[in-house]
């Protein structure tokens, strides 16, 4: 019983959804700790409320007393909660700051890539933001971290090992 | 044999990963649930399993679930395990799962203490690195207390890339056990001048996260942040710091007049749009915060409008949008600078984007003037019948409401055409506002005494058409309004043309369908209706018209004493009692009228909605203490309280205005001498407040009025306040060329030329529009003694106001960080620690490693101080600091390329990696657009490259180089300035 109801401690960002078209999550960042109940009605109705959205309309919202910005790539939506203060366009540049540490990591990324490798969706984007704020702002730098962490896990997984594990047992 | 269980336990371990997964659930649409509580079941049986492989592959899988709204907490203890994995590739896995779904309700987060502090230290800085991202999604202030020292150690690690994620997770930290924000503030402090931009930047993110909310604990940093902004060309740095001064002039007005140069410069200077709505914003906040004492302020807020037009004028929604929304922030101070753009603000209504729009209603909030306020209602009317889906309906009403009612009705200049406003606007379909539209109707009946003839015309219209109103379910929201217009009916009724007729609209058997609320002050007020009547039927000496309205009431009354509602239900029984009394008097040849009458004698003043919550508490009375048991919260919204007791009745009268007192009781004695010499039916021309206006000594006759008077003859329903539009022209045109005239007898006095002009330019002004009727806004009842007090909005729970810590007074010994040592003997009290496995294993080792760490970290620490040494400023002290200009500091402004070459051109590249950074939106719009995406990727590449060179040309005269003078930029993972060769070979081997 220590978890006590406080107001939501703010980070930069408060969290970032991936959504597909249908209103699937892809991928779910929450950088204020709120309980699961919680998250499923926020993600419901942002997605709901960003899916009825008109094609034309501007990347921002009103929400609750959160700014939304949002971004589509092809069939991919994108969306960050900030708080008031915040910078939309800098938040919109996050965005395609990831989606594009996402191509180069993927190589032209499309959804599918995301589903199957969603943890490494992941790994990309907590080198790119920590606890809500940009903690690298250079694609390189944070590409660099990835494949080398990668080299590290490659390293770690070797199949054999792992059979020869198994037949011990 | 033995070998087919082997494959087949093989098999049955790997036929499943997170692909294999994914794809199932993606080939079981139609039973997915069933699908995937057969894999979590597979999932359980992998994780009973002692390879932790095995174990970590179950575990990604369950992270996916996760996502998808499926509970996994259960298997939180299984997630310790594979975070405690030697192997990274497992580690990162456990790490993630633990940062999806651990919160500080998970019970088991707190045996994950001592493996984070072993991975915190681990010689691989992958490792560190992973356990810090982990622990910036679920630190606990258990953890963060625990963890404080070790982070803050972190902090000073050789290698940017653990530094830089060491400085982000300390404001978590922080958040969660503020006792570690003053030990650890002057190591934070000192990041902002670390020799890596990463970090740099972090530490700027830090503290400008806790400046945010606690600004005055950070004044003092202002000339270091000062030094930062007119230096960096970051453009995500200079974002946040640009959004700190915004924080901190409020408190400091010297510091924003010592900013509006530097972000001026910007202004003009920044080609990224991200910056320069940043920059805008903040000149914005200074100039609010700075509104005196400023001379040449509004040279700035030009350029701001000026800058927002192009935002707003561009054909990017986007910026449009901001640009809107920034504009509004100007206008709170400056209206007059963003009225000029009053027809860009009307263009931006009929976008295709809603968010525009609304975003444009706000501004025209504050554009509405006694001269354009008949016209831009009129577009929002147009508006409001053209929109489609409800909301921005919805929206658009409360917009109308507000610009009309706001300062108390400022703009508004003929109520009759505010009245047909809102008679216009119940004819909404499906809108949850009536109640909105009620309240107006209401105020302004009650408020605006001029009116009320004409508002009682208008309301009785709509009770005789309520049925059109309360029809269909769909327009339940709208039925409020006839709570209000029944209530203003009987309340004036004195002013009704036709009060018989309203009678029987308000009694039809389709009444008792509305909401009870509703029914209740139907009923009430219908006795109002009925005293008005006897009394003119008494006074036309026709008793038997008396006792057939009597006949009527007692015939109709019981349709509401069978109600469900209680409040309808009580009111009526005790109404057809009395009704039924009346009828036994007036059998007798009884006058009754006056007695009837009497119940509602004596008049309503409007009351302040916050009078009650004013009023002093006498002293001695404890309000807190309980009498009797806790009272229900009963609602009372629908009982009008009526003056009905002799006392409150004299209350009243005291409290009324001596003039408008004496005012109305001469009406009143007028209109009683008319009735009772003449037929009831002469009270229609009882002297109208607009005819006594013209009575008034000193102001011309006004025709307009008796035009005015020919609207409620329209048929009820049709748009009448259109034709407000028409006659409030031809009524200023009319003002206007009597002004005219006057002035020329004027000018024939004064010198030509001078007047003329003046006088051209008087008849534009707002203050010019004299009002249709002459109107007395009764101001709204406050108590004796009112406190002036605002109720302090400062939210207890503010997670911040933990971390409102005086950040200059010297540290004491009490106050530092918990160290590890005397943790380890807490936690080994711990009777959970059996439970992990891991961190039983080797507890010396990370002390060795802290200690080299700590001997590592001095050397970067020393040369920074060297550094402070060197760039000694001169003014330490804010004070100081605020009264001296700044010099070099400030880059010159970029129109004068000129002027010196070598300031130029270092100017220029910074422009250049400025431009480079983030946000340059404007530049090209294919960046934001996924479909040209592939063609930018040479463009971008090529972007990068001149980044990179920028980068590199700028780091050497930034930053005195460190000692090894290495102009290569640090790289997250490469050698640093310490060589340490040993330890780089050992990140790349596999651990364990």
């Amino acid at each position: 019983g220590r978890a006590q109801p406080r107001p939501r401690p703010a980070a930069a960002m408060q969290f970032m959804l991936l959504f597909s078209r249908q209103g699937k999550l892809r991928l779910q960042k929450w950088y204020v700790p709120l309980s699961d109940k919680e998250k499923k009605k926020i993600t419901r109705e942002l997605v709901q409320t960003v899916l009825a959205r008109k094609p034309k309309m501007c990347s921002f919202l009103e929400w609750r007393d959160l700014k939304i910005v949002y971004k589509r790539y092809a069939s991919l939506y994108f969306c960050c909660a900030i708080e008031d203060q915040d910078n939309e366009l800098i938040t919109l540049e996050i965005i395609h700051r990831y989606v594009e540490l996402l191509d180069k990591y993927f190589g032209s990324v499309c959804e599918l890539d995301i589903i199957f490798n969603f943890e490494k969706a992941y790994f990309i984007l907590d080198e790119f933001l920590l606890g809500g704020e940009v903690q690298e702002t250079s694609k390189k730098n944070v590409l660099k971290a990835i494949e080398q962490a990668d080299l590290l896990q490659e390293e770690a997984e070797t199949p054999r090992s792992v059979l020869e594990e198994i037949g011990l047992t | 044999m033995a070998l087919k269980m082997v494959k087949g336990s093989i098999d049955r371990m790997f036929d499943k990963n997170l692909q294999d997964l994914v794809r199932g659930i993606r080939n079981h649409k139609e039973d997915e649930a069933k699908y995937i509580s057969q894999c979590i079941d597979e999932i359980k049986q992998e994780l009973k399993q002692d390879n932790i492989a095995v174990k970590a592959n179950a575990v990604c899988k369950l992270t996916y679930l996760q996502m998808l709204g499926y509970d996994i907490s259960w298997a939180a203890f299984n997630i310790i395990e594979v975070m405690s994995a030697s192997k990274f590739t497992f580690k990162r896995i456990g790490y993630l799962a633990a940062s999806q779904c651990f919160h500080e309700g998970t019970d088991v987060i707190m045996l994950t203490t001592n493996q984070i502090r072993k991975d915190l230290s681990s010689p691989s800085q992958y490792d560190t690195g992973v356990a810090l991202t982990g622990l910036s999604c679920f630190v606990t202030p258990d953890l963060a207390r625990d963890l404080a020292n070790d982070i803050m150690t972190l902090m000073s690690h050789t290698k940017p890339y653990i530094r830089k994620k060491a400085v982000l997770i300390m404001y978590k930290v922080f958040l969660k056990y503020p006792e570690s924000l003053r030990p650890a503030f002057p190591r934070l402090k000192e990041k902002l001048e670390d020799p890596d931009p990463g970090v740099q930047s972090a530490a700027v993110n830090v503290i400008c996260e806790l400046a945010r909310r606690n600004p005055k604990n950070y004044l003092s940093l202002a000339p270091l942040f000062f030094k930062l902004m007119t230096s960096s060309t970051n453009n995500w740095v200079l974002i946040k710091i640009i959004k700190l001064f915004g924080a901190l002039t409020p408190l400091e007005p010297r510091l924003g007049k010592k900013l509006i140069e530097p972000l001026t410069n910007l202004i003009h200077s920044t080609s990224a749009m991200s910056l320069l709505y940043e920059c805008v914003n903040t000149v914005i906040a200074v100039l609010i915060s700075l509104s005196s004492g400023m001379p040449n302020h509004s040279a700035s807020i030009q350029l701001c409008v000026q800058k927002l037009r192009i935002l707003i004028e561009d054909s990017d929604q986007n910026l449009k949008y901001l640009g809107l929304l920034a504009m509004s922030k100007i206008l709170r101070t400056h209206p007059k600078s963003v009225q000029a753009h009053k027809d860009l603000v009307l263009q931006c209504l009929d976008d295709k984007d809603e968010s525009i729009r609304l975003r444009a209603l706000d501004l025209l909030y504050g554009m509405v003037s006694k001269k354009n306020l008949v016209e831009i209602v009129k577009k929002l009317m147009s508006h409001v019948d053209k929109a489609e889906g409800t909301t921005y309906r919805d929206e658009l009403l409360t917009k109308i409401i507000d610009i009309c009612s706001q300062c108390n009705y400022q703009h508004i200049t003929n109520f009759q055409w505010y009245i047909s406003v809102l008679v216009e606007l119940t004819r909404l379909e499906g809108t949850r506002h009536g109640h909105l539209i009620a309240a107006q109707m209401l105020d302004v009946a009650i408020r605006v005494k001029a009116i009320r003839k004409f508002a009682v015309s208008q309301m009785s219209a709509l009770l005789d058409r309520a049925h059109l109103v309360a029809s269909s379910t769909q327009r339940n929201g709208i039925c409020e309004v006839l709570y209000a217009a029944a209530w203003i009916c009987g309340e004036f009724s004195e002013h009704l043309q036709e009060p018989q007729q309203t009678l029987e609209a308000m009694l039809r058997p389709k009444v008792t369908t509305l909401p009870g609320h509703i029914q209740a002050v139907y009923v009430q007020n219908v006795v109002k209706l009925y005293a008005a009547i006897l009394q003119q039927k008494e006074q036309a000496a026709e008793p038997e018209a008396a006792q057939d309205v009597t006949q009527l009431m007692v015939e109709r009354l019981p349709q509401f004493v069978q109600s469900a509602d209680l409040e309808v239900q009580e009111r009526a029984s005790c109404i057809l009692q009395l009704v039924k009394h009346i009828q036994k008097l007036q059998a007798k040849d009884v006058p009754v009228a006056e007695e009837v009458s009497a119940l509602f004698a004596g008049e309503l003043n409007p009351v302040a909605p916050k009078a009650q919550k004013k009023v002093p508490v006498p002293e001695g009375l404890d309000l807190d203490a309980w009498i009797n048991e806790p009272p229900s919260d009963s609602e009372s919204e629908d009982e009008k309280p009526k003056a009905i007791f002799h006392e409150e009745e004299q209350r009243h009268v005291k409290q009324r205005q001596p003039e408008a007192d004496e005012e109305e009781l001469a009406r009143r004695r007028e209109a009683r001498k008319q009735e009772q010499a003449n037929n009831p039916f002469y009270i229609k021309s009882s002297p109208s407040p607009q005819k006594r206006y013209q009575d008034l000594p000193g102001v011309e006759h006004i025709p307009v009025v008796q035009i005015d008077l020919s609207v409620p003859l329209k048929v009820p329903g049709m748009p009448a306040s259109d034709q407000y539009v028409k006659l409030e022209e031809e009524r200023r045109q009319r003002q206007r060329l009597e002004k005219d005239r006057k002035k020329k007898k004027k000018k024939d006095k004064e010198r030509k030329g001078r007047a003329r002009r003046r006088g051209s330019l008087l008849s534009e002004s707002d203050e010019d529009v004299a009002p249709a009727q002459q109107v007395d806004i009764v101001t709204e009842e406050m108590p004796e003694n009112a406190l002036p007090s605002d109720e302090d909005d400062k939210d207890p729970n503010d997670p911040y106001r933990a971390l409102d810590i005086d950040l200059d007074r010297p540290l004491a010994d009490s106050e530092k960080l918990p160290v590890q040592k005397h943790r380890n003997a807490d936690t080994s009290k711990s009777p959970e620690k059996e439970h992990v496995p891991v961190t039983e294993k080797k507890p010396k080792k990370p002390k060795k490693k802290e200690k080299k760490l700590r001997e590592k970290e001095k050397q970067p620490r020393e040369k920074e101080r060297e550094k402070e040494g060197k760039e000694e400023k001169p003014g330490e002290d804010l004070d100081f600091w605020l009264s001296t200009t700044p010099l070099s500091a400030v880059p010159p402004a970029p129109e004068e390329p000129g002027a010196n070459a070598v300031i130029a051109a270092a100017q220029e590249e910074g422009e250049e990696a400025r431009r480079e950074e983030p946000a340059d939106e404007a530049e090209d719009d294919d960046e934001r657009d996924p479909e040209k995406k592939p063609s930018k990727h040479k463009k971008k590449k090529h972007k990068k490259e001149k980044e990179e060179r920028s980068k590199d040309k700028k780091k050497p005269k930034k930053k005195k180089p460190a000692s090894d003078g290495a102009a290569e930029p640090v790289e997250n993972g490469a050698l640093d300035e310490d060589p340490l060769p040993v330890r780089a070979r050992v990140q790349l081997l596999p651990l364990g």
